[in-house]
């Protein structure tokens, strides 16, 4: 008989129209086509010509449409009528909202405006939102750098004018062996998961070095589970290896990095440690043609790596020789580290050895002349098919910041950096540190302040102190506790404001930072800090600002409610002046776009910025004759200037709109966006498009597209004069001089060279013997999915993972409870065991536990009843170590927030009803969703 | 079309590469958008901002932990699954009306929803539970293999492949004709030892899977050895061999 | 599987409502005018019930009229057949008997066939699944049939033929459940062929796909209910079959022939209880539950 099958129709109507803008679930930031029927979002995927995602796009992209229609939107702005943190409120106009905040703002300009606290947790528009800020006057400002990633972004940017994530990238296309280190993998996500599946489809080798064997580290080849927060060490013992072996790129190391830059030898005088410079302060090497001292950029020089200096007696070495005799030390052999990192010393010379191999094995060569900023001319450009990557795991320790300089120090030394088949940086990196600008700190009320907030620190002097030597910042960044805080401390800022050290303020004003849940470390006392009251009954933080787009936890805390947009509402930039999508062969920057008008009362925060702006009068966002100068955030992104010619987005410039980079203001320049996609890309010439840093061709172009404004040709710090000239003030050289309790932890921390230190002992691990981490799914971002209708059905709830060791010690099965301590607090949580995890490590994903309450979810969610956060076990301040003094729980250097250096110990528990600590629900202000959902927009 | 046809033109289905799949999600939510605004009713959910909130999803990606023999490593491996497009579905032989049938064109197993009593037979048949019973609308819905996608005029060329298959980042999802030996899908098999699911349960799946290669198996130290050979046991021998190397560069 | 009581019901009484028609068919007992009326009356409400019961577990019921379109491959289908043919020609038959005073033989003995084959393929539609190792075997048939016509003959009255059937019921009704145990595991089918892992080593379940549950767990993981199974068996077994004999062995009234029925029902609804619950699914096997 014949078959008689239903006639479907198999070229249905699609969508009326495709709208390209940008994703905004995390920070890779991708291009997305939003199908819209009747004028409603109806699917969103990736866009195929973008050149982040090329079309592909991850489960949080693809729920967009769950997020733009969330139930938890603000509608419409909030004053606070209850007490705060009871979550009750008034709905209120605009009008009288702005009013409020400019009453409250304004006589904080005229009188200090350090009063006012300025902070942007997800903010994705910071060169605008610093540029309001030093408008404003206070000094006052950071986003969530400090909190996130600062280790990360300053040791890269300070040792070679780059980092991983948003600033460099594997060469996917040539790797053959990928060693990517760290726990959370979420940074740079699809761009990662795209690069991973180019390689494994050519059987490229993938090493993981994580305690826990997910995502990316699920499809390693090799996984080396690893003791949290011993990669430093595991680095060095690899370096160890390599350098016995000399299996080292020296001719690499000569040229590029500052190994045959001499350092002073002269002991006890102010000048010990620092490179030697000429009268011009260019860096001085041996030649090995002339044996001479000469400039490192000498046309013809060929710098000595092992060549000595003698001169008034003392014989100064070049920076070479001392890592020679730092890390031939037997202290770094695998057979001395193996225990402490958890890794058999025979594996960490076997990788150690492949590394080696393929480095050296497999360099092959690209047929791309270029030339040298010495003059030299190359006919071709060598490859090492070695590349590295990092997450947040190395980071988010004390000893973060030189854990992330030791494995840039172990890929230059295999010369793998900006190299065929390496490292390579996105523009507008290649930019070593001292392009970056210093941090500013000098106010004057009623006026603007003198630069840019954040920025690269040097020495002593860069410093941002009061004259009387104090903290000019209200998070402390910039000083003696944490010199190169590059990305200030806005974890601090609560605690510190709440204080009184070292100022009090008057208006906290956030921005997209859930302070009193999971974006604080003890998130109970920073409860407790936005409740507290003075004698006369008054608000210790006294007024507190709040934007965001929905009913988050810290909504309920805050005086004063600016709603925001959604993503799909608003304009934005993805600016080369801020973190761009380029990619390592091109410059590239993008917008969002309204796509949907709000159908609620709100304002997207960066065009509520441009009306508070212009009602202070803020000098920036007012014409001549006090009106206001941008009508909104897209006419901000049009029309403003940074430099003549460089505004927030590079594409389409000139009156034509057909000059890339730098050029006039182009009205119609949106629009064309839009034409495009979306985004804008200029592709890197073949030729200069590796050796970036050291590549005249790529120079050339870099100022020709506005990146840099002269050729900025620089060496690779391996040794970092900076921490050395903070090491001299501890000494007791110069005349900015640290507090006396401050000196051994900056002799001891900031090592030129990497070094690696425990925190074990600061956080007790004796007692608390186990290292609880968190990570974030590769399905959620931060809060934001539990909102989300679909994506909380992946993760409604989080257990504890626990090591199979760990679940037999403490007689535990799948789906009991346990009580897990830190020196600062106890949380009860239920436990899965699983195999694939470092024995004595234990970890949950993060941000899934929920305040009843928040998130227009009902009170029973499962995130309110059995969601837990480990930051209830962690303090920005570490335990006390009886010397009356409390330490802060971060790097001694950078001030980056320590929380994966959290230790633990655990024990079996009784069910309790909900996980522990519960909290009382807040009031929500939007109510709750609807129960069920059958979404379909059109016919 | 209840009974199943002899053979079927082309064998449309999936390829899903287990040495690639990071259980990102990425398909599963893909999946959703399209086929909520797509194919038939809506995936509906249940409870969607409370207690027990469920949906109809027509692919979910699983984990397990796998531990061989011995002291290696436990191996985590990420498993994404949908309908397989049985070419022997007991899913359509089951079905009292015809709704469930299996296209002679290219072997896709489709529910027609308007003859769909929602008897949930079909669902008791599958040994993979591609079938989900949407609480909302009552019919059974399951993968399409987005057949109004594949073949839609309305989307360029390009985009004429499953929502999941498009979506995914790490490229561990193919989709194409696997009766076809030729096709890169078919190669793909072939290549990398391809499997079924159950093959016990005779349903002779189309859709393949990809095992995961060989894990932590870097070579003994003693074969890399030479790549190690040290050059001087301390700093000073070190200098004295790095003049000597710098003098042959 | 998830005991659902509408499936649970609809089996227990169409399976005992079409039994009682199978004897009536057959002239047992002889009965006519408002005793027919009376036995056919009880017949049709728990046949037609069961069979309406089933129409609450279809997500589209206004549609059930489908069902009679795939008799060619479906056994639903041919249940639903056989149920309306069987229903059709006992009504008839039955018509003569109330009314007429009449044995339309030919219409009984068809009828009567009729009858037992939808309950015959009521258990195909279980029988065949291969997903349900436990019930893919030729015992399930058995088992469906068996008790159909035991609860048949008790209902009926016919004391001799129910002692025997009950005791045959009770018999393989044992049997099944001692091969039952056995045969997920040797279905072959366990997950480390589920998942195709298993030659790396051995395979357990980590993270589910969601957190919350899904249709599929609902529908086939039932695995709360089972540590009690052994107590339930018991209880089965006495209650279908132990009971109802003891009951029969003693003087006969119409009190205990009610009590028989009743025991039986209850013990029949227990057993079909544990048929549900106690079957595995091998999609639970991918969530690493049984």
């Amino acid at each position: 008989m014949t078959f008689q099958q239903p006639k479907i129709n198999t070229s249905p109507h699609v969508s009326d129209e495709v709208r390209k803008t940008t994703c905004y679930m995390c920070a890779c930031r991708c291009g997305i086509n939003v199908h819209m029927k009747d004028g409603k979002v109806a699917y969103i995927e990736g866009n195929k010509d973008h050149p982040v995602n090329q079309g592909v796009l991850c489960a949080k992209g693809s729920a967009g449409i769950m997020q733009v229609n969330a139930p938890s939107r603000l509608r419409k702005p909030l004053k606070r009528v209850g007490e705060r943190g009871s979550g009750e409120f008034e709905e209120i106009e605009w009008d009288e909202a702005l009013q409020i905040a400019a009453d409250w703002l304004e006589p904080v300009r005229a009188e200090n405006p350090e009063k006012l606290a300025f902070f942007t947790g997800r903010d994705q528009s910071q060169s605008f939102t610093s540029f309001w800020a030093q408008n404003f006057g206070t000094p006052n400002y950071a986003a969530h750098g400090g909190f996130c990633s600062v280790n990360m972004a300053a040791a890269g940017i300070y040792t070679m004018g780059g980092a991983f994530w948003e600033f460099g990238q594997p060469d996917w296309d040539h790797t053959k062996l990928f060693m990517l280190f760290g726990v959370a993998e979420d940074h740079d996500s699809n761009p990662i998961k795209m690069g991973i599946g180019k390689i494994k489809k050519r059987g490229a080798r993938v090493i993981g070095v994580n305690p826990i064997r997910t995502g990316y580290n699920a499809v390693a080849d090799d996984w080396v589970g690893i003791t949290p927060g011993t990669d430093g060490l595991f680095i060095l013992a690899m370096i160890h290896c390599l350098m016995k072996a000399g299996k080292l790129d020296l001719h690499y190391l000569a040229q590029y990095t500052n190994a045959p830059v001499l350092v002073i030898n002269n002991p006890g005088q102010a000048d010990h440690g620092l490179l030697m410079r000429d009268e011009n302060g260019k860096e001085l090497v041996i030649d090995r043609a002339t044996g001479k001292l000469t400039p490192f950029d000498k046309p013809g020089v060929k710098p000595d790596l092992a060549a000595t200096y003698e001169k008034d007696g003392q014989t100064h070495r070049p920076v070479f020789h001392q890592m020679a005799e730092m890390y031939l030390d037997a202290q770094y052999a695998p057979e001395a580290v193996a225990d402490r990192c958890g890794i058999p010393a025979k594996r960490i010379r076997a990788i150690a050895a492949e590394l080696a191999r393929v480095a050296f094995e497999e360099a092959f060569e690209l047929d791309h002349a270029w030339t040298d900023f010495r003059g030299e001319k190359h006919d071709k450009m060598v490859g090492r098919p070695v590349s590295f990557h990092s997450m947040r795991g190395i980071s988010a320790h004390a000893n973060g910041f030189q854990t992330c300089r030791a494995l840039h120090t172990l890929q230059i030394l295999l010369g793998t950096v900006e190299v065929p088949g390496g490292f390579r940086f996105k523009p507008p990196y290649p930019k070593p540190a001292t392009a970056h600008p210093k941090p500013h700190v000098g106010l004057t009320p009623g006026a603007p302040l003198n630069g840019p907030h954040l920025g690269f620190t040097h020495g002593p002097e860069d410093l941002a102190l009061k004259d009387d030597g104090t903290p000019a910042r209200i998070d402390k960044a910039f000083t003696w506790e944490n010199p190169m805080s590059s990305h200030g401390l806005m974890h601090m800022v609560i605690s510190n404001a709440y204080a009184g050290d070292p100022y009090k303020i008057d208006v906290l004003f956030m921005y997209m930072a859930n302070m009193s849940w999971n974006s604080s470390m003890n998130t109970r006392g920073v409860i407790d800090m936005l409740t507290d009251k003075d004698e006369n009954g008054d608000y210790v933080i006294p007024k507190i600002i709040y934007s965001d787009a929905y009913s988050s936890e810290m909504v309920a805390y805050s005086d004063l409610i600016l709603p925001d947009t959604t993503y799909l509402e608003r304009h934005d930039c993805i600016s080369l002046l801020d973190r761009p999508i380029c990619e390592a062969d091109a410059a590239a920057d993008a917008i969002r776009w309204p796509v949907i008008e709000p159908d609620r009362d709100v304002k997207g925060f960066q065009s509520m910025l441009c009306e508070l702006g212009a009602k202070m009068n803020l000098p920036g966002f007012v014409n001549e004759d006090g009106s206001q100068r941008y009508a909104d955030y897209g006419d901000y992104i049009v029309n403003h200037e940074r430099r003549p010619g460089i505004g927030p987005l590079a594409g389409f410039r000139g009156e034509n709109g057909d000059q890339a980079g730098r050029g006039a203001v182009n009205p119609k320049q949106l629009d064309q966006y839009i034409e495009n996609g979306g985004f804008f890309v200029e592709h890197i010439p073949d030729g200069s498009n590796y050796y970036k840093p050291w590549n005249m061709e790529y120079q050339d172009w870099a100022v020709n597209i506005g990146l840099y404004d002269k050729p900025t040709p620089y060496l690779f710090s391996l040794y970092v004069e900076p921490l050395r000239k903070f090491q001299l003030a501890a000494e007791g050289h110069g005349d900015r001089q640290p507090p006396d309790h401050l000196r051994a932890r900056i002799k001891d921390t900031m090592s030129p060279l990497p070094i690696w230190y425990s925190s074990e002992e600061d956080n007790h691990a004796a007692d608390y013997p186990v290292t609880a981490l968190t990570q974030r799914p590769m399905a959620m971002y931060h809060s934001w999915g539990s909102q989300n209708a679909w994506l909380r059905q992946l993760h409604g709830h989080n257990p504890l993972y626990l090591p199979t060791k760990l679940m037999r010690e403490n007689s535990l099965s799948d789906g009991d409870w346990a009580k897990v301590t830190s020196p600062h607090g106890e949380i009860t949580v239920p436990v899965l065991e699983m195999a694939a995890l470092n024995e004595n490590t234990v970890w949950t994903w993060n941000a899934i536990g929920k305040r009843k309450g928040a998130w227009a979810l009902e009170e029973d969610a499962p995130e309110a009843t059995r969601g837990f956060l480990l930051n209830h076990l962690i303090h920005e301040l570490l335990p006390p170590k009886g010397d009356g003094l409390r330490w802060a729980n971060s790097d001694p250097i950078t001030g980056q927030a320590a929380w994966f250096d959290l230790k633990v110990r655990i024990e079996k528990a009784a069910a309790p009803d909900e996980s522990q600590p519960g909290f009382a629900p807040i009031k929500s202000p939007v109510g709750t969703g609807p129960k069920d959902l059958t979404w379909k927009v059109g016919n | 079309m209840t009974t199943l046809p002899a053979k079927t033109e082309k064998k449309l289905g999936l390829v899903i590469d287990l040495d690639t799949c990071v259980g990102c999600h990425a398909c599963v939510i893909s999946c959703k958008g399209w086929n909520t605004e797509n194919y038939g009713a809506p995936l509906s959910d249940q409870n969607a901002y409370g207690a027990d909130n469920s949906g109809t999803f027509l692919n979910r990606v699983h984990s397990y932990e796998v531990q061989p023999a011995g002291d290696a490593a436990a191996q985590l491996i990420h498993f994404p699954k949908s309908c397989l497009h049985c070419e022997d579905a007991p899913c359509v032989t089951v079905c009292p009306t015809g709704a469930s049938y299996k296209r002679v064109e290219d072997g896709i197993v489709l529910v027609n929803e308007s003859n769909c009593i929602g008897c949930g037979l079909c669902a008791w048949a599958c040994p993979y539970g591609a079938r989900e019973l949407d609480q909302a609308e009552g019919v059974m819905k399951k993968c399409t293999l987005c057949v109004d996608r594949i073949y839609n005029e309305n989307l360029p060329e390009e985009d004429r492949q499953p929502a999941c298959v498009r979506t995914c980042p790490a490229g561990a999802r193919h989709f194409g004709d696997l009766g076809d030996e030729n096709s890169s899908v078919s190669k793909l098999v072939a290549e990398r030892g391809g499997m079924d699911l159950m093959p016990e349960q005779g349903t002779k799946p189309v859709n393949k899977y990809l095992p995961p290669r060989p894990k932590d198996d870097m070579p003994e130290f003693d074969v890399l050895a030479p790549f190690l050979e040290p050059v001087a046991e301390e700093p000073k021998g070190f200098l004295g061999w790095l003049d000597k190397t710098l003098e042959k560069l | 599987m998830h005991p659902a009581p509408s499936v649970i019901f609809f089996t227990t009484f169409s399976g005992l409502g079409f039994g009682l028609l199978f004897f009536l068919g057959l002239g047992f007992p002889a009965v006519t005018g408002w005793t027919a009326f009376a036995f056919f009356a009880i017949a049709y409400v728990m046949a037609v019930g069961g069979l309406m019961a089933s129409t609450f577990h279809l997500g589209r019921p206004e549609r059930a009229i489908k069902a009679f379109t795939q008799w060619r491959s479906s056994w639903l289908s041919r249940e639903a057949w056989c149920a309306v043919g069987a229903l059709v020609l006992m009504g008839l038959y039955g018509l003569g008997l109330v009314f007429f005073d009449t044995r339309w033989t030919a219409f009984g003995i068809l009828g009567a066939v009729l009858s037992m084959a939808t309950v015959f393929t009521t258990s195909m539609i279980y029988t065949q699944l291969k997903t349900i190792p436990r019930w893919n075997m030729k015992l399930t048939p058995l088992k469906f049939m068996s008790l159909s016509l035991a609860g048949g003959a008790l209902v009926a009255g016919q004391v001799d033929a129910a002692l025997v059937l009950l005791v045959i019921a009770g018999l393989v009704q044992i049997y099944a459940w001692v091969e039952g145990d056995k045969a997920l595991t040797s279905s072959g089918t366990d997950m480390a062929s589920a998942t195709g892992l298993g030659g790396i080593g051995k395979v357990r379940a980590f993270e589910p796909p969601h957190t919350g549950t899904n249709y599929l767990l609902r529908e086939f993981v039932h695995v709360i209910g089972r540590k009690h199974s052994q107590k339930l068996r018991i209880i089965a077994l006495g209650l279908m079959t132990i009971v109802p004999i003891i009951l029969l062995a003693l003087p006969f009234s119409h009190f205990v022939g009610v009590l028989a029925i009743a025991s039986h029902v209850a013990g029949v609804l227990t057993a079909r209880w544990l048929f549900f619950a106690e079957a595995e699914h091998v999609v639970g096997l991918y969530y690493g539950k049984r």
